[in-house]
C-alpha cells in the first residue's frame, strides 16, 4: 500500500524522491477534479483542518482552503492579525487550542523559521508548513517541480535559474532541495547583498551576474523582492534593481527559446520581472497557481485520507 | 497465496460469458446506439474493452469506453492505515442521453459499485446506468444487483474470488481461493 509514512510536511530537505514522486503523481490525478464541472469528491468528508497564517497570503492560504473543500473536508481559517494572537496568546497555545477543537491537520505559515517544526513535535495532528520565515515553503517547491515536470517531462539535467532575492526566499531553498534531488542544474543569481554565501554546499552554482545564470536555461524562476523583510538598504533603488537584476525581455532571450518563465507571486511588475514577459507566451505563472491547488489536494489526501497514522 | 481450491472459469468459458453478455446488452437496449461502457479500475477496464469488441463484432459499430477510478469515493478510507494510490478516471464522452454500462470483474458487497455510481454521477448525468459483472459471488451489503452476470458463484466469506486477465495477469481464468 503506498502512502506517506510521515505525520507532517515540513520541508523538502528531508523528503525522498519516492515521497515527492508520490505527491506529484497524486497531484496530477487530483488536478482533474479542480477542472471538471462538479469540483467535489467525498474523500475527506468528516475531516477538519485549519489554516493558521501569521503572515499575509493570497495564493497559498486560498489554495489550501479550496484544495480541502474540493476533497470534501471542513476547513477553518485563522489569520494572526484578527485572532487572539493580538491579545498575546503564544503560538503553541493557539495551536493547542485549535487542535482541541478536533483538527486532523494544521496548515501554518509563520515568520520564524522552524515554527512548524516546533508545533509538529507538540501536536498529534498533522502539521503542514505553508512557509516558515526564510527557511522552507515545501508546497511551493512541489508545485514548481510539478509545473516543470509537466512542461518538460523530467527534471533531470535541466538548467534552472533562480533569480532575485535569494536571501529572504524560502521558495528558493525548497526549490534547491527538491530540484537537486532530481539531478537538475540549479543556478542562483542576484545582487551580492541578497546572495548569502554557503549555498554552493547544496550543489548549486551561484553568480552575481543574472546573464550567466540565464544563459541556456530551461527554466527561469524569478523571485519577489521581499522589501518587507529588509531592515536596511541592500540595494540603491528599486529602479536600479530592475536595471541590473530584473528579468527583462532582452535577458530572457539568453535562455532557451522554449524556456519556462516562473514566479511564485505576488509579482512586483517592473521590478524583478517585466510586465511584458510576465504575461507572455513563455510564462507559466498562472499554471503554477493551478498546480498549487492540485499539490495541496495531494498532500491533504495523503496525510488525512487514511485512518490511523502509519 | 496457495493453490486455488476450485477453477470457476477458464479462458473459453470467460469468452463465451462475455459473448452472451454482449448479446444481452444488445437485446435489452434494442441495439447499442446510445450505449457506452465504463470499466471500473482495475480489472473492469480490460473487460469493458473486450465487451466493446464483442459489440462491434455483433453490431458493427464502436461504443465509447471509459475508465473509472473509485478510490476517492470509497467508504472505507478511514479504516485503512495508509491511503491507496489515486489513478485517473477517463470518461471523455457525453453522459446525458447515454446508457452507461458499468463493468467490473466481481460483484461482492456492492460497495465498489456504490462508489462507482457516485463517481460517475459527479462527472455527469447518464440517462440510464446498468451493471455488468463477470462473477457475482453474493454477500451484498447494499441494495445493488447486476443487470448482466457472467456466472453466479455461491461463496463463503472465508473465500476469495480472483479474476485473472491476460492483459494484466498473462492468462484468462477465474479461481476460488481460501482467504489466508
Amino acid at each position: 500500500m503506498p502512502g506517506l509514512k510521515r505525520k507532517d510536511i515540513l520541508g523538502l530537505r528531508d523528503m525522498t524522491t519516492d515521497e515527492i514522486d508520490l505527491i506529484l503523481n497524486t497531484a496530477e490525478t487530483l488536478k482533474d477534479i479542480a477542472t471538471r464541472s462538479i469540483k467535489k469528491v467525498p474523500t475527506l468528508r468528516g475531516k477538519a483542518y485549519c489554516t493558521l497564517f501569521y503572515e499575509n497570503s493570497t495564493r497559498t492560504a486560498k489554495s489550501f482552503e479550496l484544495a480541502g473543500k474540493y476533497l470534501g473536508a471542513d476547513v477553518i481559517n485563522v489569520s494572526a492579525s484578527s485572532s487572539s494572537v493580538k491579545k498575546g496568546e503564544t503560538l503553541l497555545d493557539t495551536a493547542r487550542n485549535l487542535e482541541a477543537m478536533g483538527l486532523d491537520a494544521l496548515v501554518m505559515r509563520h515568520p520564524a523559521g522552524g515554527a512548524p517544526h516546533m508545533l509538529a513535535r507538540h501536536l498529534s495532528c498533522s502539521v503542514i508548513n505553508a512557509g516558515d520565515g526564510m527557511h522552507e515553503h515545501p508546497t511551493q517547491g512541489l508545485l514548481d517541480m510539478l509545473t516543470i515536470r509537466q512542461q518538460k517531462g523530467s527534471l533531470k539535467g535541466l538548467k534552472v535559474a533562480i533569480v532575485g532575492d535569494i536571501m529572504h526566499s524560502r521558495v528558493a531553498r525548497s526549490n534547491i532541495y527538491g530540484l537537486t534531488k532530481y539531478g537538475a542544474e540549479v543556478w542562483l543569481a542576484g545582487p551580492a547583498t541578497l546572495l548569502p554565501t554557503g549555498f554552493e554546499e547544496f550543489g548549486v552554482k551561484v553568480t552575481t551576474r543574472v546573464e550567466e545564470a540565464l544563459e541556456g536555461a530551461d527554466v527561469v524562476n524569478v523571485l519577489r523582492l521581499q522589501l518587507e523583510r529588509m531592515e536596511k538598504s541592500l540595494f540603491p533603488t528599486v529602479a536600479e534593481y530592475h536595471k541590473f537584476w530584473g528579468v527583462t525581455p532582452a535577458r530572457l532571450k539568453l535562455a532557451k527559446a522554449n524556456a519556462l518563465l516562473m514566479h511564485p507571486g505576488p509579482m512586483n511588475r517592473g521590478v524583478e520581472i517585466s510586465s511584458h514577459i510576465a504575461d507572455g507566451n513563455q510564462s507559466v505563472i498562472l499554471e503554477q497557481v493551478t498546480n498549487g491547488v492540485a499539490v495541496r489536494m495531494a498532500i491533504l489526501y495523503l496525510l488525512m485520507g487514511g485512518g490511523e497514522a502509519a | 497465496m496457495g493453490d486455488p481450491k476450485a477453477m470457476l472459469m477458464d479462458g473459453n468459458q470467460m469468452n463465451r460469458a462475455l459473448s452472451r453478455i454482449a448479446h444481452e446488452v444488445i437485446e435489452r437496449n434494442k441495439g447499442i446506439e446510445h450505449v457506452a461502457l465504463v470499466g471500473i479500475r482495475r480489472r473492469g477496464v480490460p473487460l469493458a474493452h473486450r465487451l466493446a469488441e464483442k459489440l462491434k463484432e455483433f453490431e458493427g459499430r464502436d461504443v465509447p469506453v471509459g475508465t473509472l477510478d473509485i478510490t476517492l469515493y470509497r467508504d472505507d478510507l478511514t479504516e485503512l492505515a495508509s491511503v491507496p494510490l489515486v489513478q485517473k478516471s477517463a470518461v471523455t464522452f457525453k453522459l446525458p442521453g447515454t446508457c452507461v454500462i458499468l463493468v467490473d470483474d466481481v460483484l461482492y458487497t456492492g460497495r465498489t459499485v456504490r462508489a462507482a455510481l457516485d463517481a460517475l454521477l459527479d462527472i455527469g448525468r447518464p440517462s440510464v446506468i446498468q451493471l455488468a459483472v463477470l462473477i457475482d459471488r453474493g454477500h451484498r451489503e447494499l441494495p445493488i444487483r447486476a443487470d448482466y452476470v457472467g456466472k453466479n458463484v455461491p461463496t463463503s466469506k472465508k473465500e476469495m474470488v480472483e479474476v485473472h486477465l491476460s492483459d494484466i495477469d498473462g492468462e484468462d481464468f477465474v479461481a476460488l481461493y481460501d482467504l489466508p
